[in-house]
């Protein structure tokens, strides 16, 4: 009998947790459920295709309800009372994942060049086929002449479908959050 | 270099010398001429409501705090310690009840006097905490208009309204826009930095030829957007900016209009009506929203408030806002060729609250450092910048519509339409003013 599967966590309620890393169950997950060495895996295929410019490929790992935010505050409490960097629904998720194939999108020309590591993966929750898991990321972005350093804790919510890893929900709070920043067109 | 003839000489009828955005000695004067000379834009009352709030912010690139103090009355003081000169206020809000410097323990009231100093019997014989050269500074003059605060180094010239002159009918429409009169500062802030000159910010906001060619790839990437898609509501209003923006040359030059006064102030008019910005009536929050009007001003002021179209109402050298979606944005000159811009929302108060959610959602597509449409236009001045510095055309031309500027009743001028360059110009005349003539504000006829 797996273990009791727990409610999903309000994002908030994830915020509010003292950082203490929670150490992945010792119980395994239900058969074929989300252990911690396939959610690691999923985020570096998730960092690969970001750094591949596969953008498509990307968001086809999200679900038809994702949505994807950049906080623009540290413990940002929600996405609707206060500005974002970035807050895509799924609608604009897809407008944005499809500008970034267009010829004449200017703050893209010339591309951005990216190299993200993805580490210190811990899962946080874990239910029957989901699980929120926490990870730390280091993205370097060239362009132009410049190098720009992104750093952060990635939360991701993954859930399985068909066998499939899936992303319903990606929150990406960068340590300079609230700097004066130059446009940020790639996708953490 | 920056003589007052040498000044006169680079503004001329339809073009600016491109020094104006590239040499650091006019920069340096541009510090001391106009954000010395202007009202400045500090901020709003809303975020300092208690005795003892406080927010930094910056008159040019001088460090202020704007704060309240005991007496309930809104100061704006230097943020410079009377003693040794360190930066005194760290954070960047809060509430206090007095500031406290950290090198040696001065201590100001909430008004900038000196309230106490360790070691006191330890200075000259003279020394006088009661001397205001003990005090931090406050700003030369302090004035609000309906609640937006401005502060002038200038400690004579024009009074407030006199500079605002006609545009505070746009402050007047941000404010009457709030079922119950009352607005206020909330959700938070972006800071967008590009390395270029100041004055390309304000340059930007009243431009409608630009949209069409700059923001192509996210006007095509909507576009082609299918609206069957999920959308929790912010993606909704996100994309139908975008489209707006593709709207043809033929409706910027039929539809829209520039409306410029003294003192370099100017707001692109007729623009988005309410029914294309919020599918008006069609949309339930806008319908409670009208209702809620209704009930507080009653049916004709409701009517005349929401007829009133205006889209970015610039007040220079720093100021941007735009009442239907209660935007606001201040530009702070770093240095000739790196600039912050510092963006603000507000909530209307006694309207329904999915209103204030759609403001967030505007915010991030249009002031966003993700945004999908700001960051071609943060593109745009950066490109700008290193154009500039070649040694290529030596002028920058601003004369599109030079020849249709026609006068306005109150007392400013207009452009034919919206793809005037005559809001450039307005603001080089006032610029000249400033830097060149040796005067402060005109007043303005309102």
């Amino acid at each position: 009998m797996a273990r009791k599967p727990k409610r999903p966590p309000r994002s908030a309620a994830i915020r509010a947790r003292r950082p203490i890393a929670r150490r992945p169950r010792s119980t395994p997950p239900p058969a074929a459920g989300l252990d911690l060495h396939r959610c690691e895996q999923f985020l570096i295929l998730e960092a690969r295709l970001l750094d591949e410019g596969k953008f498509d490929e990307w968001l086809a790992l999200f679900t038809p309800d994702a949505w994807y935010w950049v906080p623009s505050e540290p413990n940002q409490p929600d996405p609707h009372e206060t500005v974002s960097l970035i807050y895509d629904d799924r609608r604009l998720l897809e407008t944005r994942v499809r500008r970034l194939a267009r010829p004449r999108m200017y703050s893209q020309e010339p591309r951005s060049r990216t190299s993200r590591i993805v580490s210190n993966v811990t899962i946080e929750t874990n239910d029957r086929n989901a699980c929120t898991v926490r990870s730390k990321f280091v993205m370097i972005e060239f362009r132009r002449e410049q190098q720009r350093i992104f750093a952060g804790t990635a939360l991701h919510r993954l859930v399985q479908s068909g066998g499939r890893i899936m992303i319903a929900w990606k929150r990406v709070d960068l340590v300079n959050c609230d700097a004066p920043l130059d446009g940020i067109t790639i996708p953490f | 270099m920056t003589s007052s003839e040498t000044l006169h000489s680079l503004v001329q009828s339809g073009r600016v010398h491109r020094r104006l955005y590239t040499d650091p000695a006019i920069f340096e004067v541009e510090m001391e001429r106009v954000f010395g000379r202007a009202w400045i834009y500090v901020g709003h009352e809303s975020q300092v409501r208690k005795p003892g709030d406080y927010v930094r912010t910056f008159i040019g690139r001088k460090p202020v705090v704007l704060v309240r103090d005991a007496e309930g009355k809104i100061r704006v003081i230097h943020n410079q310690c009377a003693h040794r000169g360190s930066l005194v206020v760290a954070n960047d809000k809060g509430n206090t009840d007095e500031f406290q410097c950290c090198y040696h323990g001065w201590t100001y009231h909430l008004d900038g006097r000196l309230k106490a100093v360790p070691l006191q019997h330890g200075y000259p014989r003279d020394f006088d905490p009661n001397n205001p050269k003990t005090a931090m500074v406050s700003a030369g003059r302090v004035k609000s208009y309906r609640g937006f605060v401005f502060a002038s180094e200038a400690t004579d010239g024009p009074s407030l309204e006199e500079f605002l002159g006609h545009m505070t009918t746009s402050f007047d429409d941000m404010i009457d826009r709030a079922p119950d009169g009352e607005i206020e500062v909330a959700g938070g802030t972006f800071k967008h930095a590009y390395e270029a000159n100041w004055k390309l910010y304000l340059e930007n906001l009243c431009d409608a030829a630009h949209p069409l060619f700059t923001h192509r790839s996210s006007i095509d990437a909507a576009q082609q957007q299918s609206d069957a898609v999920y959308s929790d509501g912010s993606g909704e209003i996100a994309i139908r900016q975008m489209r707006q923006n593709g709207a043809p040359y033929s409706f910027w030059e039929s539809q829209v209009g520039i409306w410029t006064y003294p003192n370099g102030h100017s707001y692109l008019g007729d623009y988005h009506d309410d029914a294309k910005l919020v599918a008006a009536l069609k949309d339930p929050v806008f319908r409670d929203y009208i209702a809620a009007m209704e009930v507080k001003k009653g049916e004709a002021e409701t009517r005349r408030v929401l007829e009133v179209r205006r889209w970015n109402s610039n007040i220079y050298p720093n100021l941007s806002f735009m009442s239907q979606f209660q935007q606001l944005r201040v530009v702070h000159p770093v240095a000739v060729d790196r600039t912050v811009v510092a963006t603000y929302n507000f909530r209307l108060k006694g309207a329904p609250e999915q209103m204030f959610r759609n403001t967030i959602s505007f915010a991030n597509t249009v002031n966003g450092t993700g945004s999908l449409v700001l960051t071609d236009d943060l593109e745009i001045y950066n490109r700008i910048g290193m154009g500039l510095s070649s040694e290529g055309a030596e002028w920058i031309e601003i004369g599109r519509g030079l020849q249709s500027d026609a006068p306005d009743a109150h007392g400013g001028r207009r452009g034919k339409n919206s793809t005037s360059e005559v809001y450039i110009r307005n603001m080089f005349d006032a610029w000249l003013r400033y830097m060149a003539d040796g005067r402060a504000a005109m007043r303005a006829a309102s």
